[in-house]
Formats: C-alpha cells, sequence, structure tokens
C-alpha cells in the first residue's frame, strides 16, 4: 500500500496511572484493618499470630478465584456453597460406608467439578436460561441432595491425618495459607498469561464479538463454571477437615461472601475488568476484618453490615475512577 | 401548484461521529400534499425524519413551518407544532385499548381532579376511527388487532394531536396487497383533508399510486424532486443509484481461478430458501437485494454461525458444514460482520487485542500467551491496512468508522484463509475510508482469495464484482455477471415492483 504508516508498539509507561490503581485503596484499607486489630488485641501482631489467622477465613477464598473468572465474563454462579455442602456430605457418607479416604477426597473433587460443569453445560445448551436462574436451580437441588443423603445430621470420624489439611503447619506456616498461595498464583497465571484468560476477558466485553472471530466460547463457559464448582470441591476439603465432621447445611452463605470478595477486589460485575491482585487483597481484607470483629467481641451480623458497606463504597470509588479516566482516555 | 409550503427545510446537515448522514438537503413540502421521499438504504432518510420530527437536531440548515423558523428541542415541541410520524415498526402498547393508545400521553381529563375522562375519550377516538373508515373500535385491545389496523390506529393517534403533517416510514412494507389499498384510500382521505403527508418507501408501486411529487436523496445528499408524472421509474432508479461507479471503484484485473465454494440449495427455515451460487479464487461475487431479502443469513450459515436446516455448501470441492464461526475459520473461511460494532470489535480494548482475537492460538505455547510477538503481528497488519493509529494500544472505540473497519479485516488477514465472507463492508463509513476499502478488497482478490461481497449499495455492487447474485425475500432472483448487467436489471430482480408484499398473503385480518 502506498501512504507508508508506522503504529508504535511500546507501552506508554504513565506513572499516574500506576499509583492510581484500586489495588492500592486495597492495601491501605488492609493495613488499617491490621492496625485496628493489633489495637484491640496486643497478641494480632505477633508473628505466629499473624500468620496463623488466615487458617480461620481461607478455606472460601479458593472458591474466590474461578468466581473471579465467572464475574469477569459478566456472569454470576450462586451455587457453589450448595456445592461446598454436597461434595462435603458425599465424602463423609461414603468414606463412612467404606470407601479409603484419599478415594473420598477425589470422590469429594469429582463430585464438585460435576457439579459446576452441569451449570456451564446448562447454560451452553439452554442459551435462552438466565445464568442466574441456572445457578440458583442448582443451588438449590444440589442443597436438597445433601439433606437426602445426610438428613438433618452430622457425618465425621475421619482418619486423624485428615484434619492436616485444616490445622497442619510446615514451619510454622498453616498448611491451608501454602496451598492458597499456590492455587492463587495459577489463577492468576491463567488469567493473565494465557490465551484463555484473554478470551474470558474478551467474553466479558462482548461475547458476540468473540464468536464471530472464532473463539470458542461454549469450551470457556464450560470450562470456567467447571472450575468453579471443583475449586468449591477444594473449599470442602479444608472446611471439612476443619470442623472434623459436615453436615447438609454448610457453607450457607459462601457464595454471596465470595461474589463480594470478589466485586470488593474491583472485579466489574458487567464483565471483562479485573485483575488476580484485587480479589486476594480483599480476601485478606474481609477475613482480618471479620476476625477482629471477633476479637472485639463484636457480633457476626456487624460484621455482615461492615462488608456490605465496603461493597458499596467499593462500587462508588470505582465509579468516581472510571469517570476520571475517562475524562484523561483522550491520549 | 405555487401554494406557499407548509414544512421547507433548508441546507440541512448532520454529522454523527465519523459518518455524514446529511449534507446540505433541501425539502419542502405543500399544504395537501402526499410527497414521496425515496433512497437507498443509508442515504439519510431516517436521520431526515428523525430531525422533522425533534428527535435529532440538525448541526447546520434551518427548518420553517408555515413559513417561521423554528427549532426543535425535543419531540414533544414538534408535535405541538403539527408534526407526526408513523414508524414502520409500530410502536404501541398491545395490552391496552385502542383509546388508550390513541391519547396515550394526552389524555382527555376533567378540568379539577385531572381525573381521566374515559367517555370523552372514547367518543373522540371514535370519531377518528369513523373518519379513517375503520371497522373496529376504540374499545378494542390493541394487540387483537392486524398491523393494518395498529396502522390505522397509529394515523388516528396523529390525528388527535392536531397533526397537519404526517411522516409515514415505509408503512406499507409489512402489508398485504389489500391492505396496501386500504392505507393508500386513508393516506388520500388524509390529503383531502388538507393534511400534508411525507410517504417514504422502497416500493415504486406506492409512489405511482399516492404521491404527487417525490424527492430522491442520495449518500446524504440531496438529488432532486420531481412532480409524479415528470419521472418514469427507470430515470428514478438512477437517481437513487447515482453515477459515480467509475472514480470510486476501480476494478483491477485479476486472473480468476478454480471453483472455490460452491453453495446448493442451501435453506435455512424461515429465513433463505433454495440458495445456489459459488465463488471462484480471485473472484469478487456480490450478494445483493434489499435489506432483509436474507444475504446476511446466507453469510452466517456458510461461516457457521447459525447452520443451515439442508443443502451443501463445498470448499474446493470437499463438502463442509460448520457448526461454528471457530470451524468456518479453520476451515479458511473469513467473516467480516454486518454490525461492526457489536459483531467485529470488542470496542473498549485496544486495537492489537481485537486484530490478533482470531488468532490467539498463533501466539501461544502450550497455551502461554506471547504477547511481543502478538503486538508485533498486531501492528504490521495494522500498518499494512493503514489504520490510522498511533499506537497497537490505541481503544478501538477512538477510531473512526473506516478506521474500525479496517481493524476488522486485519483481524481477518491474521488467519490463513481463502474465502472472505464481508457483510456491508463500507456501511457507515465516509467516502475516504469506503475508497480505501474498496482498495484493500481488490487487493485480497488479487491475493487469490474468493471473495463474497454483501452490499446494498448499487455503486458499489457494479464497481467491484465480477459476478452478481440477486436475492429477494429469502430467494435467489437473478445471477448476473456484472460486465453484461444495468443497475436496472439489478434493482428490478430486488424491488417488489408489482404487488406489495407478496411473502404475506394473509399477514392481516381482512
Amino acid at each position: 500500500m502506498s501512504n507508508e504508516i508506522r503504529i508504535r508498539t511500546e507501552r506508554e509507561r504513565n506513572w499516574r496511572e500506576f499509583f492510581f490503581q484500586w489495588e492500592w485503596i486495597l492495601v491501605g484499607v488492609l493495613l488499617l484493618v491490621v492496625i485496628i486489630n493489633s489495637s484491640i488485641s496486643p497478641y494480632f501482631l505477633n508473628f505466629n499470630t499473624f500468620i496463623r489467622t488466615p487458617a480461620t477465613f481461607l478455606d472460601k477464598g479458593f472458591i474466590v478465584l474461578p468466581m473471579m473468572f465467572v464475574l469477569i465474563l459478566a456472569k454470576i454462579d450462586i451455587s457453589v456453597g450448595s456445592t461446598v455442602a454436597l461434595s462435603a456430605v458425599i465424602m463423609a457418607v461414603s468414606y463412612n460406608a467404606g470407601l479409603p479416604m484419599p478415594l473420598a477426597m477425589l470422590l469429594c473433587l469429582v463430585v464438585a467439578g460435576l457439579g459446576g460443569a452441569i451449570n456451564g453445560w446448562l447454560l451452553i445448551k439452554f442459551k435462552e436460561l438466565s445464568f442466574v436462574i441456572v445457578t440458583l436451580s442448582t443451588m438449590i437441588i444440589y442443597r436438597g441432595i445433601a439433606y437426602i443423603i445426610l438428613g438433618d445430621q452430622a457425618s465425621g470420624g475421619f482418619p486423624d491425618w485428615f484434619s492436616f489439611l485444616g490445622w497442619g503447619e510446615i514451619f510454622g506456616v498453616p498448611f491451608i495459607l501454602i496451598c492458597f498461595v499456590l492455587v492463587a498464583i495459577a489463577f492468576g497465571l491463567l488469567l493473565h498469561r494465557t490465551t484463555f484468560g484473554r478470551s474470558v476477558f474478551g467474553m466479558g466485553r462482548n461475547a458476540t464479538a468473540c464468536r464471530y472471530s472464532g473463539v470458542n466460547t461454549d469450551r470457556v463457559v464450560w470450562i470456567v463454571f467447571m472450575l468453579n464448582g471443583l475449586m468449591a470441591g477444594v473449599t470442602a476439603l479444608f472446611l471439612t477437615s476443619r470442623m472434623g465432621s459436615t453436615r447438609p447445611n454448610v457453607a450457607m452463605g459462601y457464595e454471596l461472601e465470595v461474589i463480594a470478595m470478589v466485586a470488593l477486589g474491583g472485579v466489574s460485575t458487567n464483565g471483562g475488568i479485573g485483575r488476580v491482585g484485587g480479589p486476594l487483597l480483599a480476601v485478606f481484607i474481609i477475613g482480618f476484618l471479620s476476625y477482629g470483629m471477633g476479637l472485639a467481641n463484636l457480633q457476626a451480623p456487624i460484621v455482615l453490615v461492615v462488608i456490605g458497606t465496603l461493597l458499596i463504597v467499593s462500587v462508588l470509588v470505582h465509579r468516581i475512577r472510571f469517570q476520571s479516566k475517562k475524562k484523561n482516555s483522550a491520549v | 401548484m405555487s401554494e406557499a409550503p407548509i414544512l421547507e427545510l433548508n441546507g440541512i446537515s448532520k454529522f454523527f461521529p465519523g459518518v455524514r448522514a446529511l449534507e446540505d438537503v433541501k425539502f419542502d413540502l405543500r399544504p395537501g400534499e402526499i410527497h414521496g421521499l425515496m433512497g437507498e438504504n443509508g442515504a439519510g432518510k431516517s436521520t431526515f425524519i428523525k430531525i422533522i420530527t425533534g428527535v435529532h437536531s440538525p448541526d447546520a440548515g434551518e427548518i420553517r413551518i408555515d413559513g417561521n423558523a423554528v427549532t426543535f428541542r425535543n419531540p414533544m415541541e414538534a408535535q405541538r407544532l403539527g408534526v407526526a410520524a408513523i414508524y414502520q415498526h409500530v410502536t404501541s402498547y398491545p395490552d391496552l385499548t385502542v383509546a388508550e393508545n390513541i391519547f396515550m400521553g394526552h389524555e382527555k381529563t376533567t378540568s379539577v381532579v385531572r381525573r381521566i375522562n374515559w367517555r370523552e375519550m372514547h367518543e373522540e377516538a371514535q370519531v377518528f376511527l369513523d373518519q379513517l373508515g375503520a371497522n373496529f373500535t376504540s374499545r378494542d385491545r390493541m394487540g387483537s388487532l392486524s398491523v393494518a389496523r395498529q396502522q390505522i390506529v397509529e394515523i388516528a393517534k396523529a390525528l388527535s394531536t392536531n397533526a397537519r403533517i404526517i411522516i409515514m416510514d415505509e408503512p406499507t412494507a409489512a402489508l398485504t396487497q389489500h391492505e396496501s389499498e386500504e392505507l393508500y384510500r386513508i393516506t388520500e382521505g388524509l390529503r383531502e383533508s388538507g393534511v400534508s403527508v411525507i410517504f417514504i418507501s422502497h416500493r415504486m408501486e406506492d409512489i405511482w399510486r399516492l404521491a404527487d411529487r417525490v424527492t430522491v436523496f442520495r449518500d446524504g445528499h440531496y438529488i432532486g424532486t420531481w412532480g409524479a408524472d415528470e419521472i418514469d421509474q427507470e430515470r428514478l432508479i438512477v437517481a437513487m443509484v447515482g453515477r459515480e461507479i467509475s472514480q470510486m471503484y476501480p476494478k483491477r484485473s485479476v486472473t480468476i481461478g478454480d471453483e472455490l465454494l460452491s453453495v446448493e440449495h442451501l435453506t435455512r427455515i424461515g429465513f433463505f430458501r433454495d440458495v445456489s451460487f459459488n465463488v471462484r479464487a480471485g473472484e469478487i461475487v456480490a450478494l445483493t437485494g434489499l435489506v432483509g431479502a436474507g444475504r446476511t443469513e446466507v453469510c452466517e450459515s456458510i461461516y457457521g454461525v447459525y447452520p443451515a436446516d439442508s443443502g451443501t455448501v463445498r470448499l474446493n470441492g470437499e463438502e463442509i458444514s460448520p457448526r461454528s464461526p471457530m470451524e468456518a475459520l479453520e476451515l479458511g473461511i473469513g467473516h467480516l460482520p454486518e454490525d461492526r460494532q457489536l459483531q467485529g470489535l470488542i470496542l473498549e480494548w485496544e486495537i492489537g487485542r481485537n486484530i490478533t482475537l482470531p488468532s490467539l492460538s498463533h501466539y501461544s505455547n502450550n497455551g502461554w500467551l506471547d504477547e511481543a510477538q502478538e503486538t508485533e503481528v498486531a501492528a504490521r497488519l495494522a500498518e499494512k491496512l493503514t489504520v490510522k493509529a498511533p499506537s497497537v494500544f490505541t481503544l478501538a472505540s477512538a477510531l473512526s468508522g473506516g478506521n474500525q473497519q479496517k481493524v476488522v479485516v486485519a483481524k481477518l488477514l491474521s488467519r490463513s484463509l481463502k474465502l472472505i465472507i464481508l457483510d456491508e463492508p463500507t456501511k457507515g463509513v465516509d467516502v475516504a475510508a469506503k475508497a480505501a476499502i474498496c482498495e484493500i478488497i481488490g487487493d485480497l482478490a488479487e491475493q487469490g482469495y474468493g471473495i463474497i461481497l454483501v452490499s446494498s449499495e448499487m455503486p458499489e455492487v457494479l464497481g467491484m464484482s465480477d459476478r452478481i447474485v440477486v436475492m429477494k425475500e429469502g430467494h435467489v432472483t437473478a445471477h448476473l455477471v456484472t460486465s453484461e448487467t444495468s443497475q436496472e436489471e439489478i434493482l428490478n430482480a430486488a424491488m417488489v415492483v408489482k404487488t406489495p408484499a407478496t411473502a404475506t398473503p394473509e399477514g392481516g385480518a381482512e
């Protein structure tokens, strides 16, 4: 072609934009929470206490990671709490029926992954169904099956080594924290460094354009929901290990807490926007906040009020930031 | 007839980002006149109506009603001055009665407490209906009426606002022959009672039957106004399609190769039926017809978006049936969708990411994305297509329509393809970008791609293509060789000239 056009490929580094990120605000909030906690309890900042605290709240953190993908896809999955209960109950019942514990744990993961895959499959096959209706239905169904299997009772009596998942430590660091960091790195890489992650971001922005561009959109939806179920199974393992037994009513409301963490972490519920760092920080903010309020003998409902308020503030701050960015976007 | 015009527009221009919708357009409407307005898709008729009805305000020019210059800040102000529009798709409240629909927004109320005066409303609605010769009552539910009767309600609604200027936007498009006759009679009745009507239609029949005068727009420009008895069909068509083909579309001589694609008896129920044609390597086959003729749907079936119900598609002699765009791309079929903003691009994304979206797997090592390579490829493709953007990180939404379209073409070139389907590639782009895109299309043919060019614009079809397939209402009505045909022949195959809406003979309730 005749007229020469040169298109730049170097990304401009913009320091203002670097500091103008939601994650820095989250870091600030996290520091604030830590400072408040240590003013309530002088033992909080003791390294041993500090490093052990996450073990009390990290179980649901595992679902936050795939839920981040779900929200970036501009969808929501509210069935995960029920998936935790169902997979935990099936693990407990099958162990008590004679299945060796390692196999029972594997079964837990398979059931949970299957639960998620069913959500994905329903969404692909029946495109006219909304993701809210699909996951609301499976939320009710999975919890219902858990009740049918176990009735309104507890099941436990697991081998001693199983408690290591939730309570074990390696060089003083909780095993669950190590697992969480490794899984978080894996999900972060999947989101930001792979073609799959790129497709997820694209579909959150404009799924139609992605389909026309040859992205295997059905496969992406299916995998994301399957991962969400699978990680609910991981949560079931750690939660059951920590409690020592399980009931059909465990993990009630986990889905909402998890979604709140993802949203607080700066992932847009409209899809297409989000980075792994935000939800990770949000997991620790909400976790430490709940822990600190426990230290101060505040009741659980107050924690919920605080979390809800944080969520609204986060959305508002986001909006202000977005508007100021729009003004500068003439670059 | 030299009465003072009731409505007069002069020097009207309207620009949208990247598009010049209307430029220095004029129009005048006399009292008690039916004035036909014609033009191809995209000629600016819809924008023009929106300006008269106060939906858009013009960027330049003046509107005069009864000789007084007016400006409409909103549709209500236009309505107050007696302008009403009846749209192609009736916009009514199906669960309310006819009377409620007629008086929606200006209900009859009692003076003090503003309670709705139902009796008066029904009585007055019935007067309008009787005046229009309607054979239903003001108490009928809107949703129970046929489209033709709903249109009568819309006209009654216009009369109830004391409209003196009524605009009808393709009112006969969804009517049967009999219903159209009824509408003609009503429209003539309006003329007799002194109302002026702007009648927009694609149908020659409507114009010959009704219009006193006819005005033609093309590419946002005013072309001319004629008395209906001063112009014949042939000249009217020429006025609509223009004559500037040779400069815009320099056709290159390309050696045409073997048959690449053959489509036989392709059918998708409810959209198109028994469509057959073929494309050879290096050949540009134009698929034309009116909007809604099924061209886009045929292309989407070949591309696997909505698989066909029956018929065969062969690529290089091998039968194929892609079930998704992904499979089509793997077979070597690329597609530039009709709606660039919705289907073609992720507007909030950088152009680089947009360009590489169809070929992500090329920059992956076992799934890991090689962003450096990706960026490099995107930049080369953007340069090749002369996308006017400073960097590959520029957002697609920041580009003009023409440059956005070049980005969509770059997406196609990131894959190795044999056949490229272009659905209205120059829609909504300005003249310069149009010429650039046409040059790119010529280049692609030269490189040996087979090209299906869907276009409604006659000059483009005639200037770019080797052969032309004309579709009408889901059927192929003509296979033409471009060098041996004329606009008139194409339009005669594409347009419904004799009988309105033969597709829906029993659409109404009559």
